[in-house]
């Protein structure tokens, strides 16, 4: 199975992707985990306000079969909470890096950012 | 040590056909194919075919045998004709369910018992157990000897003649395998094999449970996927399986059943025949059925849009906790979250308000009767 891997992104090995846009940092799942997860049926998604730690778990996505946590990749504070993705979560599914992103933070740290995985080293992870 | 985990007769095939595979009761089985909820919807709507190889099968035979299963088992086998078959279970003393099961009539004193996967040790050392004492009963635990497959769905009556041509040559007389009714079995052939196919199923849709030799399986898969493909029939899990099963309300042993826990707490009491003499758990049963029991297990839809309930979410009631969630899962065909599980009898009434704790938080959900899912294909 091939999974797609935008380049312009970084990644952590928790599978989650990350776009960065001057100080602010879009958070989603990426197309390998929405595969592994498969029919997925329930976002929840942290507060906008809240403070988050690299590595907290802070959101939480449920297929048929298994709720999984997600963690946030970097530091910051949570400046948006895709509510289009709470009302259908099977876009999770069907654009992983587009409709189907989870939140938005504001960085604390820019520099944490690079210690992320580039997509070749995420897909080295995954075995792609 | 942990055991390695054992494969079906149909391992390379699941493999070949890209399903993911994990640990299930000691079994590495398939839970996916392609979705569960794609899966899921195939046997509502057309046919799916489980690989169902990892459940036990003990055969029960003898002059003394429908005397030993009586007493070993809660439902009355004498009610069994030659090809008949029931659902039942295997008590002990204090009426603590040791495993459901089907129970098959194959011969005049030749009975075939299916039982759950991760039980058949505990089951064939209690039936051995219970059958030191008894004379004219041989026991043989088939599970390694026979695969298993089910094809489920409102679309499997149309292609099961092709996939066993011809009539039964045991159990249930019949002219063609369509013709078996609810809980039959006939002896058909496959390749000059004999093969039982059954008119059950565990997915609250019609369609067949087929028993055969395991060097069969392989052969036997890839002959019903090719009999069944114009009929949309699809490869399926033990996902779709579990959320099929959970929809119709049926218990799985390990959640809706264990040795602590008596079928009529668990509502299956329909299954208890009281009348038919003394058998292995009747005196706790019976004191249940007449004084009632203290908690039972209900069927629950949540009310809003919520995480779905899983397995050990607590119960609530006016502010008390007062259960926890046995099975629970978002139902793909009604999409919300449902599940089963264990309340005090004085809430356990359809149109109860409950809540289900999920993550620190409780949801609102709602008692239901039992299936939360009816098929409109099932007669």
């Amino acid at each position: 199975m091939s999974s797609n891997i935008p380049g312009d992104l970084r990644y952590a090995k928790s599978h989650e992707w990350v776009r960065v846009s001057g100080d602010t940092a879009t958070v989603g799942i990426t197309d390998h985990a929405q595969h592994e997860l498969t029919d997925i049926v329930f976002v929840e998604l942290p507060a906008v306000g809240r403070k988050v730690k690299a590595g907290e778990a802070c959101a939480v996505v449920e297929s048929v079969k298994t709720a999984s946590d997600i963690y946030s990749p970097v530091s910051g504070e949570v400046t948006a909470a895709n509510k289009a993705v709470v009302d259908n979560p099977a876009s999770v599914n069907s654009e992983p890096y587009g409709g189907g992103w989870f939140f938005q933070i504001k960085l604390a740290q820019a520099s944490e950012v690079n210690s992320l995985l580039s997509a070749a080293d995420y897909a080295k992870q995954i075995g792609g | 040590m942990e055991q390695p985990l054992k494969r079906t007769p149909l391992f390379s095939v699941h493999q070949k056909a890209g399903a993911r595979l994990v640990p299930f009761g000691g079994w590495e089985m398939p839970v996916q194919y392609s979705s569960i909820v794609d899966e899921h919807l195939a046997v509502r709507r057309a046919a799916g075919l489980f690989d169902i190889s990892h459940m036990g099968e003990v055969r029960v035979s003898g002059a003394g045998a429908a005397d030993y299963l009586n007493h070993l088992l809660t439902n009355d086998i004498r009610k069994l004709p030659v090809g008949g078959g029931q659902y039942t279970l295997m008590c002990n003393e204090r009426g603590g369910v040791i495993d459901d099961l089907y129970a098959y009539r194959i011969g005049n004193e030749d009975y075939l018992l299916v039982i759950n996967a991760s039980r058949i040790d505990d089951d064939v050392a209690w039936m051995q157990k219970q059958a030191a004492t008894g004379s004219g009963v041989k026991l043989t635990n088939a599970s390694e000897a026979f695969g298993a497959l089910a094809l489920q769905g409102p679309r499997t009556p149309e292609f099961i003649n092709a996939c066993f041509a011809g009539t039964s040559r045991c159990g249930t007389t019949v002219g063609s395998a369509d013709q078996l009714k609810k809980n039959q079995v006939g002896e058909f052939q496959f390749r000059g094999h004999p093969a039982y196919v059954a008119r059950t199923g565990y997915t609250g849709e019609d369609g067949f449970e087929i028993i055969a030799a395991a060097q069969l399986m392989e052969d036997l898969w890839a002959h019903i996927m090719v009999q069944g493909h114009a009929f949309c029939l699809q490869p399926a899990g033990l996902g779709a399986r579990d959320t099929l099963r959970t929809e119709a309300c049926y218990p799985l042993y390990g959640h809706e059943l264990d040795e602590s826990t008596t079928p009529i707490e668990a509502g299956v009491g329909f299954f208890v025949a009281l009348d038919k003499g003394d058998f292995t758990g009747r005196g706790a049963l019976a004191e249940q059925k007449t004084k009632g029991v203290a908690r039972k297990c209900v069927a629950f839809k949540m009310t809003d849009k919520s995480a779905p309930p899983r397995p050990h979410y607590p119960i609530w009631i006016e502010n008390q906790k007062v259960g926890e969630v046995t099975s629970g899962t978002q139902s793909p065909s009604l999409n919300l979250g449902i599940g089963m599980g264990y309340i005090p009898s004085d809430f356990a009434k359809p149109a109860t308000k409950i809540e289900i704790e999920i993550r620190g938080k409780r949801a609102p959900a709602e008692i239901v009767p039992k299936p939360i899912y009816r098929s409109p294909n099932k007669n």
